[in-house]
């Protein structure tokens, strides 16, 4: 169990001279910039992203596959730089699983002890072990890749349990499972890094996996750590546009608008007036005149009224998608297109009148150039 | 339409396949089998006019020619054993292929898997101009390069010598071996060598205990088109060497050239050189349709 730290660190991939010479393509791309980032020990730590954001650069630089450029990793109170992966007391889960298929169940499994040189009893008592966990007793003498999918999955996890590292990293490992296979897993993983209390580093694109299963949530785009937080913290206040827009399911509502003197806030297009009363904006952030803004709103945060003129903007429904537990609107406002979540009971039909008021408490607003949150 | 075709003409059609299985069968296998009755008869019965197809019923089979050509003896003449010009030469022929093809296999493949690994794991620079450059050395006749290589060879003392043909087959083999397992490695995933690192392994020892035993299928694989064209070579072989390192191919085509030819013993001598390339070929034929078809396969 231990604590992993990344201080400064940066990664550029070069590109290879011939591919410079040919296309004029600039020397490099960086994959991470300045990432500062701690786990904690024993925490489960989800690094969420679209693909491409760094998440995985980060992960595997963590395991030593990849070379920091520039910056510090620790992992407890060794910096492990310049340590090759074997030597880092971690365990990697691959995408695919990377489960060697010439060799057995149980020679996957052991095939890491057996690099530590243990002693065979030791082996023996820790498949046991891991076997009995899993719920892979009765696979071990098989080969994997006759196995379905679930079962890979864990043998791949027992390979990675039976080291008792320091570390877990994921590689986004529910990715090839089924949809209700994927559900049984996450909380069969998270109950899992309860009981073992292993510092867990998790990586995945899917915010369902990232909201149920982390202690926290560390949100990247485009090689930038945008915002790290409880699932709750990054749901509910969301500090920047990108991680408004990536968290939450429909994505928010973005109205252009303008705020005005730091206090009224007015949609660009169309009626919408709200006051900011009862939240406070960054301290730098309160200032005089027209300054353009977007105003988040989440589709559960606005509510479907009959009367439209009590409602803070009105509009015609087009789309309705029941999904049972609940219904999703798309309703053709003055300020825009605004997607509305509301209970099954109530029922509207395409071209229908609606008016929609807006949770005061529960707004978002963000500053157009600098995509930062403005409220505290 | 076509669901009623195929209940009522399932029958024609599959006669039709194996008619037509038949004759391409018939086509690629006649030469062999020619060759095998060829080498069971005696020599009037090779060159009767009226030609002669099945053992035991057109001719009586005898395996003169065998002997002949493996104890260097002549059998035929009434008077008794008659010591001929070249003692047991096909034996010492044979084994001379057998080196020379089994060692220069051994070390294109080796060599070139080596490569392969590096050409599709690290970053090499230039690693395209570098593997066209390979590439590109098959892109010439060998016969081309006859000439240079005589002379090479002429001052490299390397004339008639095992190291000389085994240097040659090997790096006329290497490009070959070289694409072929780059191809392969492309289509193992790099997470198993990463896993194993993980695991507490050097690369080293990742490829050794997982690359390789997943690349023993195209490596046999490459190793049966090596060994056969190192095998079948004639030009050089011919050319570069005059007794001591000499191997079958230039020794069958020097039977046909002295005097009456004794096809008889040139099907035999034939024969025998197929057989060490079938039995390779059908050792490792569970691992030769995995290899060929790796890429297909694998997800």
């Amino acid at each position: 169990m231990a604590e992993v730290r990344l201080i400064n660190v940066n990664k550029k991939f070069e590109t290879a001279w011939t591919r410079r010479r040919a296309t004029g393509e600039s020397a490099g791309v960086l994959a991470v910039n300045q990432l500062n980032l701690t786990i904690q020990d024993g925490e489960f730590l989800v690094l969420l992203g679209p693909s491409g954001c760094g998440k995985t650069t980060t992960l595997r630089m963590i395991a030593g596959l990849e070379t920091a450029t520039t910056g510090q990793i620790m992992i407890g109170d060794r910096e492990v730089n310049q340590l090759p992966p074997g030597d880092r007391d971690i365990a990697f889960v691959f995408q695919f699983y990377a489960l060697y298929p010439h060799l057995s169940v149980i020679d996957n499994i052991t095939f890491p002890l057996r690099a530590q040189k243990l002693p065979p009893d030791e082996i023996k008592r820790r498949v046991e072990r891991v076997a009995r966990l899993l719920r892979i007793d009765h696979i071990l003498k098989r080969r994997p890749n006759r196995l379905p999918s679930g079962e890979q999955q864990r043998v791949a996890l027992g390979r990675a349990i039976v080291r008792q590292p320091q570390v877990f990293l994921m590689d986004e490992p529910l990715t090839n499972l089924d949809a209700s296979l994927r559900a049984e897993m996450r909380v069969e993983l998270k109950h899992l890094q309860q009981e073992l209390g292993t510092t867990m580093v998790y990586v995945t694109h899917d915010q369902t996996e990232a909201m149920s299963m982390s202690h926290r949530i560390a949100v990247m785009n485009l090689g930038v750590l945008q915002q790290v937080g409880t699932p709750l913290e990054i749901y509910n206040r969301p500090q920047t546009l990108f991680v408004a827009n990536f968290i939450g399911s429909p994505p928010m509502n973005l109205i252009p608008a303008r705020l005005h003197d730091g206090r009224q806030i007015a949609s660009e297009d169309g009626p919408l007036r709200l006051d900011l009363n009862g939240h406070r904006l960054q301290a730098d952030s309160a200032q005089d005149g027209d300054r353009k803004v977007l105003l988040g709103v989440r589709s559960e945060d606005m509510h479907l009224a009959d009367e439209t003129d009590a409602a803070d903007v009105s509009g015609v429904v087009t789309v309705r998608e029941p999904l049972g537990d609940e219904t999703i609107y798309q309703v053709e406002t003055e300020a825009g297109a605004l997607l509305v979540k509301t209970p099954p009971r109530i029922v509207r039909q395409p071209g229908d009148r609606v008016g929609l008021t807006i949770d005061r408490r529960r707004i978002h607003l963000f500053d157009r150039a600098t995509e930062h949150s403005l409220l505290v | 339409m076509v669901a009623s075709n195929t209940g009522s003409s399932s029958i024609g059609q599959r006669l039709l396949f194996w008619m037509a299985l038949g004759i391409v069968f018939i086509f690629f296998m006649f030469p062999l089998y020619w060759i095998l009755i060829s080498s069971i008869k005696t020599r009037a019965e090779v060159t009767d006019r009226v030609p002669s197809f099945f053992p035991f019923i057109d001719f009586q089979p005898t395996l003169t020619n065998y002997q002949e050509l493996i104890t260097g003896e002549t059998v035929e003449s009434a008077s008794g054993v008659q010591a001929s010009g070249s003692r047991a030469e096909f034996r010492d022929r044979l084994i001379n292929s057998v080196i020379t093809a089994g060692i220069s296999t051994v070390l294109a493949v080796g060599l070139g898997t080596l490569a392969a690994y590096a050409f599709s794991r690290f970053r090499i620079p230039a690693s395209n101009d570098l593997q066209f450059f390979i590439l590109s050395t098959r892109m010439l006749p060998p016969i081309v390069v006859l000439i240079p290589i005589y002379i090479f060879f002429t001052d490299l003392k390397l004339q008639d010598s095992f190291a000389g043909l085994i240097i040659l087959y090997t790096s006329i083999n290497l490009p070959f071996v070289v694409w072929m397992m780059k191809g392969f490695f492309d289509e193992i995933p790099v997470e198993y060598e990463e896993a194993a690192m993980v695991d507490g392994y050097s690369r080293l020892e990742a490829i050794w205990k997982i690359v390789i035993p997943e690349a023993i299928p195209a490596m046999l694989a490459t190793a049966v088109f090596s060994a056969i064209t190192a095998w079948n070579e004639f030009v050089f072989a011919n050319l570069l060497n005059r007794n001591y390192a000499s191997t079958v191919p230039p020794y069958l085509n020097s039977i046909v050239g002295v005097g009456a030819i004794e096809w008889g013993r040139v099907a035999a001598g034939s024969v025998l050189f197929v057989i060490p390339i079938v039995i390779f070929t059908y050792l490792v034929r569970n691992h030769l349709l995995r290899g060929v078809t790796f890429g297909a396969v694998r997800r």
